[in-house]
């Protein structure tokens, strides 16, 4: 996830964007360097705030004007989501990056909107963390006029319908909501039963689809889930690609890491698997590495003394 | 990155678009539809920017449709692809202008087939063929070519299997299908996909 650099922001004070902080803050004339907004999430710490503002920079990373990105590098993160026969899988990493540091190793990725809809996050956490608390608020009141829930389309639409005044201020954010629709109700024209992903981002984008990864980490969870996720899947199954492909994400991708999230939504509503610790998975890894080469190498052996 | 092509013939209009949804390096959509129906026998094939494109197109097939409800007789093509490019014209020199590039393709009872091309910078032409894109370099010399104003349905698909078979060769890129509708007399007719395997 991405917190903006001080470097960045320093920078940016002197351009354009000292009218977006105006703008968006009220600071009038603020030429002081501003501080950095982050949102502590893990329940062992006390909240950690300081009186600040924050200010969204277009790239996340903080690279030196001369060199360009080869293309636009995605949020600092890795989040993912499928549809299976058993429901939906939402996972993600749990690194908070602001440019090279590591501001929180614990945040929340995964946001459950309500009992049937998760919601993963991507980008800027302040945004993400206020445009589903707004899709929350939004939903409940639907619920309340009109005696139904939303649908998991109608809420990515809404979603997408809310982000779209705000193109081209920097508001960065990239969502993948999800429910298990309840079974068999029929509202109208619309029947909603069974799984949904979409596919939401602040450039107004919204895409129906069965996988979707979001963030940096993305291409290298697209390669393990394109070749392991079918419709068929058990949940044991779905859940073990869904954590080995955030592993593997998190290993290569330097702005995502730390543990993995992992949320399984179904008719009965989200359940939340208890979140592991990504550094004790590669010692395991290295573990069972080394116990294959031994037994390969044993295995060798016995051959060769049976001959 | 994306692909969208039209060749009217004397009494059909035949479109196709690719259905790739790209984010930078990844696909992430291999079986996007880009065409919306605006009506019965208009299409609207929209690419450009991410997001401006479905808000766009659905905010005129909403108002086409609510001219109907209104008025009891659906707009005819020009009227469409006018009342399009004026919203975009609008838009262009407001704090949000929309970044589309659209093809309009209808039939009208009384004058017949249309086919529109509109750019983001709401130029409006109507065209015998048109393409938008990268794809577009490589493909309307092949259409300059091989274009009849007579074309029989079928002279107009192998043009646009011609046209796909280019890409395939030359485009840097992977399009891997694309939808193709026909447009005629009778209403919109979902054709098979290309390339066929």
């Amino acid at each position: 996830m991405l917190h903006p650099s001080l470097g960045k922001i320093l920078l940016s004070c002197l351009e354009r964007d000292l009218e977006r902080i105006q703008f968006l803050d009220g600071f009038r004339g603020a030429a002081v360097p501003v501080l950095w907004n982050f949102m502590y999430q893990s329940d062992d710490h006390l909240p950690y705030s300081l009186p600040s503002i924050s200010v969204q920079s277009a790239i996340p990373l903080y690279i030196s004007p001369s060199v360009p990105l080869p293309f636009p590098l995605g949020h600092g993160t890795t989040t993912l989501g499928f549809v299976f026969q058993g429901g939906v899988i939402a996972a993600a990493d749990s690194r908070s990056s602001c440019a090279g540091l590591v501001a929180c190793p614990e945040s929340q990725k995964i946001i459950p909107v309500h009992s049937h809809l998760v919601s993963t996050t991507s980008g800027t956490s302040a945004d993400c963390a206020l445009w589903k608390r707004i899709l929350a608020r939004e939903l409940r009141l639907y619920q309340l006029r009109n005696r139904r829930r939303l649908s998991t389309g109608g809420a990515a639409k809404l979603l997408s319908h809310m982000l779209h005044p705000f193109k081209g201020t920097e508001l960065s954010m990239d969502a993948g909501t999800q429910s298990k629709g309840t079974d068999g109700k029929k509202t109208g024209s619309v029947s909603e039963t069974g799984p949904r992903l979409y596919y939401v981002c602040s450039d107004g984008l919204r895409l129906q689809g069965e996988l979707f990864s979001v963030g940096s980490g993305s291409p290298y969870a697209y390669s393990i889930l394109d070749g392991n996720i079918h419709w068929g899947l058990s949940v044991d199954e779905a859940v073990s690609v869904a954590r080995e492909a955030v592993y593997r994400a998190t290993h290569r991708d330097a702005y995502s890491g730390n543990n993995v999230d992992l949320y399984h939504v179904t008719a009965k509503g989200w359940r939340r698997r208890k979140r592991e610790d990504l550094k004790e998975e590669y010692y395991r890894e290295k573990e069972r590495e080394r116990k294959r080469v031994e037994e390969r190498r044993r295995e060798i052996e016995n051959k060769k003394q049976t001959k | 990155m994306e692909y969208l092509i039209g060749i009217q013939g004397p009494d059909f209009v035949l479109v196709a678009a690719d259905n790739v949804a790209a984010h930078s390096i990844i696909q992430i959509k291999h079986d996007y539809d880009k065409m919306f129906k605006l009506s019965e026998k208009i299409l609207l094939l929209c690419v450009g920017e991410a997001g401006d494109t479905v808000q766009f197109a659905e905010y005129i097939q909403k108002n086409v449709q609510l001219y109907k409800m209104r008025n009891g007789y659906e707009l005819s093509p020009a009227a469409a692809a006018n009342f399009t490019r004026k919203n975009l014209a609008d838009y262009l020199r407001s704090r949000t202008p929309y970044h589309v590039n659209l093809l309009l393709a209808g039939y009208d009872a009384t004058d017949g087939p249309g086919l529109y091309y509109m750019d983001y910078l709401s130029a409006l032409a109507q065209a015998p063929f048109a393409a938008h894109g990268y794809g577009a370099f490589l493909t309307l010399s092949i259409l300059d070519r091989y274009y009849r104003p007579d074309l029989t349905r079928d002279e107009a698909v192998e043009l646009l299997k011609k046209c796909v078979e280019e890409l395939n060769k030359r485009f840097i890129l992977n399009l891997r299908s694309f939808t193709v509708r026909l447009i005629d007399k009778e209403g919109i007719h979902d054709l098979e996909k290309l390339p066929l395997v």
